[in-house]
């Protein structure tokens, strides 16, 4: 149970106390309601970008890490595909300076130009380390468009071409903070050792004179039902075939996302799963195997994902993959293995309390899906769950037309056949 | 009302008083020492058994490491599943995690289920078997992994610089797939025996823990479980460092390139410890540091670089690690230099430190988030034998060391002619 007190500035601002006198620390998380999805389809990767920039300097504020660091803080931010996530955790005596450069960053940018030149090049660095420079790491860029055809969910968050990432211009950057970057666009968290009755003050006296903005309104493109089939198969240099299976499901908030994600332990959870247990340990079919879901706002993706073994081919692991998704067509999960996965997941939720950044960051997104509260109410959403529903998703999921297989294929070169031999 | 000046920065306040929790001791019987810290407001705990490693035989590299990972993989009493299930069905979390000098088992349970937890983690402690079966999904799925990770850049950097440093030691390990067709049943279960005894144990207790369950505790790892004749053999031999200082591994196709730099280093029982993390910190141990600022900030040549310092039982290492654009690799080294000299000849402006000694005391206050951190704490005391007056003299140094001081521990410590130099992808 996380307890917290919550009210609304006037220029719509959402703020969350959370009061937590065990720790000299305190929190400050701002979420913005903005990510990839928000993109224009010729500017991807922008939300990302953006998020770079913010750290470039503000409209009072020249420069944003070194004044943190002074009073002891430290921050970062990460951009997903539906939000922006930026964070701070400092001595709670030095609260008031996050208030001052948070403020100040909602308030306007510095938008300078030596700024976007840098963070162009940097952001094209991450993009080279995280997904060209790396085995297997460009599987994301291809898998998305495979499985969306139509909502922004088919780029990823650092964009569809390194070439979006150089063409960006600082008119962009400016259009894109006055649409999104506004106090009724986003959610703050306060916790740790802080009073609210304090950050009340602190709130209204650094943020409440802040412009309200004009109200952002998603539109976004609905991603069809698919009706068919869809394969990919690439070669890359990598040493080992890798095989991916991706199906749509609903979103967030649908009711039944509690049971899909049971689902998803119970196929993959620790070392009791069923896909470890029998393809990695009693087959022997693969060398590591996962299933998980993404958690989109919208529609999701719940992934099988797998490297076989030397020898087996990818068209017997698919088939492996696939059994053990029948299985969980055809058959009730016992209620000793769905108590498994609940109470693993009451546990995880238990040790995430130990955390305050964990607990303030929850509740941020709880309520930009609509009520912090229901963060306290999760719980007893997962133990609801019924082995009936678990069946009935399966049979609504893990359909051949509901399906994008992608087989990445190993071309072993030289060194690679060395490195075995 | 008075009208809000932006551009001026609040108040603050430096960081006074850091308070470590410090744990109660017992010993038991069989000579296994418990160090328990019971504080926190959740009902859960964490429970470490943290044992030395044997001494490395270049011969059987990968022994200290497979009989640690294979440690869930079966004992007398249960199979992998078994044990599996077991832990799963209550919530709990199992891991076994490999270092170069320990090896150990942590449990993450809920405090009432401690009773039904415990007594899988004696089994795997004192009864593990290896099954062969296991060690053949073992080895195949180890090399498998290294085979992936042996295509990142940044992984064999890291290899071919502890190798660089240290050797064919257990810091120095780089294994090969091939290597790891030399473990024998036999050797595990040999290797086990000797080194899974109490003596050779230290238990760290975190979370809800009262005097019950420290009974509970107590009660399941002193009876049956006994020291063999011998004991655990955790002396290394000396370290070899390589006399060549410079590594290029050539990636033709590379988009970056991974370059690590460093030398072999003061640990943490040396004296000047706190001072050079210090010096550290302001080159490339924090966001804002040197190396960020300039290579990364300034320049855009990477995502990002740092550099830290390793403490081990038997050497430290000092090294700086960075991947950058394949094109801008020698420049990027280049500017490397130019920071790590610029602290020798130039003294570091008070504004700076007093930031990054405002920065370390905050980080210091921010690390200590819940019982596990101050039990973490401990364990960096204890395993380099220190006393807790280390963190009083810590932050007594970041609070008063001089720009004087840190130039001649840059000059004391820091020859980058002599680092050793590793680059892989291109130059």
């Amino acid at each position: 149970m996380v307890k917290f007190n919550r009210f609304t500035l006037d220029n719509g601002l959402r703020v969350i106390v959370h009061e937590d006198s065990t720790t000299p620390m305190a929190v400050l998380n701002i979420l913005y309601d903005v990510g990839a999805r928000d993109e224009n389809p010729e500017q991807t990767g922008f939300a990302h970008l953006f998020e770079h920039l913010m750290f470039g300097g503000s409209v009072n504020i020249p420069n944003y890490d070194a004044p943190l660091q002074r009073v002891g803080g430290e921050n970062n931010a990460f951009t997903s595909n539906d939000i922006t996530n930026y964070y701070i955790t400092l001595p709670s005596a030095n609260l008031e300076t996050a208030f001052w450069l948070e403020s100040d960053r909602m308030l306007s940018l510095a938008f300078s130009k030596k700024s976007l030149e840098v963070q162009r090049n940097v952001v094209i660095e991450e993009f080279k380390q995280r997904y060209l420079n790396q085995p297997y790491g460009d599987v994301w860029l291809k898998l998305r468009p495979l499985v969306y055809k139509e909502h922004p969910y088919r780029w990823a968050t650092i964009g569809k071409t390194i070439k979006h990432i150089e063409d960006a211009r600082i008119e962009d950057v400016k259009a894109f903070f006055k649409k999104h970057y506004t106090p009724q666009n986003a959610v703050m968290v306060v916790g740790g050792d802080v009073k609210t009755e304090d950050i009340k003050a602190l709130a209204e006296k650094w943020f409440g004179p802040i412009p309200a903005g004009e109200k952002y309104t998603r539109e976004l493109p609905v991603e069809p039902p698919q009706q068919e089939e869809r394969r990919e198969t690439v070669t890359a240099k990598v040493p080992l075939n890798d095989v991916y299976i991706a199906f749509q499901m609903e979103g967030r908030l649908h009711e039944s996302f509690h049971a899909v994600e049971l689902m998803s332990d119970i196929l993959s959870r620790g070392n009791s799963s069923r896909l470890y247990k029998s393809l990695v340990k009693d087959k022997a079919l693969f060398s590591e195997v996962h299933a998980y879901i993404t958690e989109s706002l919208d529609k999701g993706m719940f992934v099988m994902q797998g490297k076989p073994v030397e020898g087996v081919s990818t068209e017997q692991a698919e088939a492996a993959l696939w059994q053990e998704l029948e299985n969980l067509k055809n058959e009730e999960v016992p209620a000793d293995e769905l108590t498994k996965v609940k109470n693993k997941t009451e546990s995880t939720m238990v040790f995430s309390e130990m955390s305050l950044l964990d607990k303030a960051m929850n509740l941020a997104f709880y309520e930009m899906m609509g009520d912090a509260d229901n963060f306290n109410h999760e719980a007893a959403k997962y133990l609801a769950v019924t082995p009936a529903a678990i069946k009935e998703q399966a049979n609504k999921l893990f359909r051949k037309d509901n399906s994008s297989t992608l087989i990445y294929l190993a071309e072993k070169t030289e060194e690679i056949i060395e490195a075995i031999s | 009302m008075s009208v809000l000046n932006r551009k001026q920065a609040p108040q603050f306040n430096g960081v006074e008083n850091i308070t470590l929790i410090r744990p109660e001791h017992k010993k038991l019987a069989n000579g296994c020492n418990v160090y328990a810290f019971n504080s926190g407001d959740q009902e859960l705990v964490r429970i470490e058994w943290i044992f030395g490693n044997l001494r490395f035989n270049p011969e059987k590299p990968l022994l200290n490491v497979a009989a640690n990972t294979m440690l869930t993989d079966g004992t007398t009493n249960m199979n992998a599943a078994q044990i599996a299930d077991t832990i799963d069905f209550y919530g709990a979390f199992l891991q076994v995690d490999y270092s170069y000098d320990y090896s150990q088992v942590t449990l993450y349970t809920l405090t009432k289920h401690l009773a039904s937890t415990l007594p899988v983690i004696k089994d795997i402690i004192t009864n593990s078997v290896f099954p062969k079966k296991e060690l053949e999904t073992f080895v195949r799925n180890q090399q498998q992994k290294l085979q992936v990770s042996l295509q990142k850049n940044d992984f064999v950097a890291r290899r071919l610089f502890n190798k660089a440093l240290n050797g064919e030691t257990i810091y120095g390990l780089a294994a090969e797939p091939e290597d790891f067709k030399s473990l024998e049943r036999e050797d595990l279960l040999a290797h086990f025996k000797q080194m899974y005894q109490p003596a050779n144990c230290t238990m760290v207790i975190a979370g809800k823990v009262d005097e019950h369950a420290l009974d509970l505790l107590s009660e399941t790892f002193e009876n049956g479980w006994d020291n063999q004749a011998a004991p655990a053999d955790t002396m290394q031999p000396p370290l070899a460092p390589s006399a060549e200082r410079f590594f290029y591994t050539e990636k033709p196709a590379a988009l970056q390139s991974a370059i690590r730099i460093g030398t072999p280093f003061i640990n943490r029982t040396h004296p000047d410890f706190p001072a050079v993390q210090v010096l550290n910190t302001v080159l490339g141990g924090y966001f804002g540091s040197r190396l960020m600022a300039n290579i990364r900030e300034d320049k855009g040549y990477t995502y990002g670089i740092g550099s830290g310092m390793t403490s081990f039982k038997q050497t430290g290492s000092f090294f700086i690690a960075s991947e950058v654009g394949a094109d801008v690799c020698r420049s990027a080294v280049s500017e490397i230099e130019k920071e790590v000299n610029r602290m020798k000849t130039e003294l570091i402006p008070e504004e700076e430190l007093s930031l990054v000694r405002n920065f370390m005391l905050g980080s210091l206050l921010g690390s200590l988030e819940n019982v596990f951190s101050h039990a973490d704490k401990f364990k960096n005391l204890y395993f380099a034998g220190l006393d807790y007056d280390y963190y009083e003299r810590y932050a007594s140094t970041v609070k008063n060391i001089t720009a004087e001081d840190l130039q001649a521990l840059a000059n004391k410590y820091w020859d980058f002619e002599n680092f050793y130099k590793v680059i892989v992808g291109k130059y």
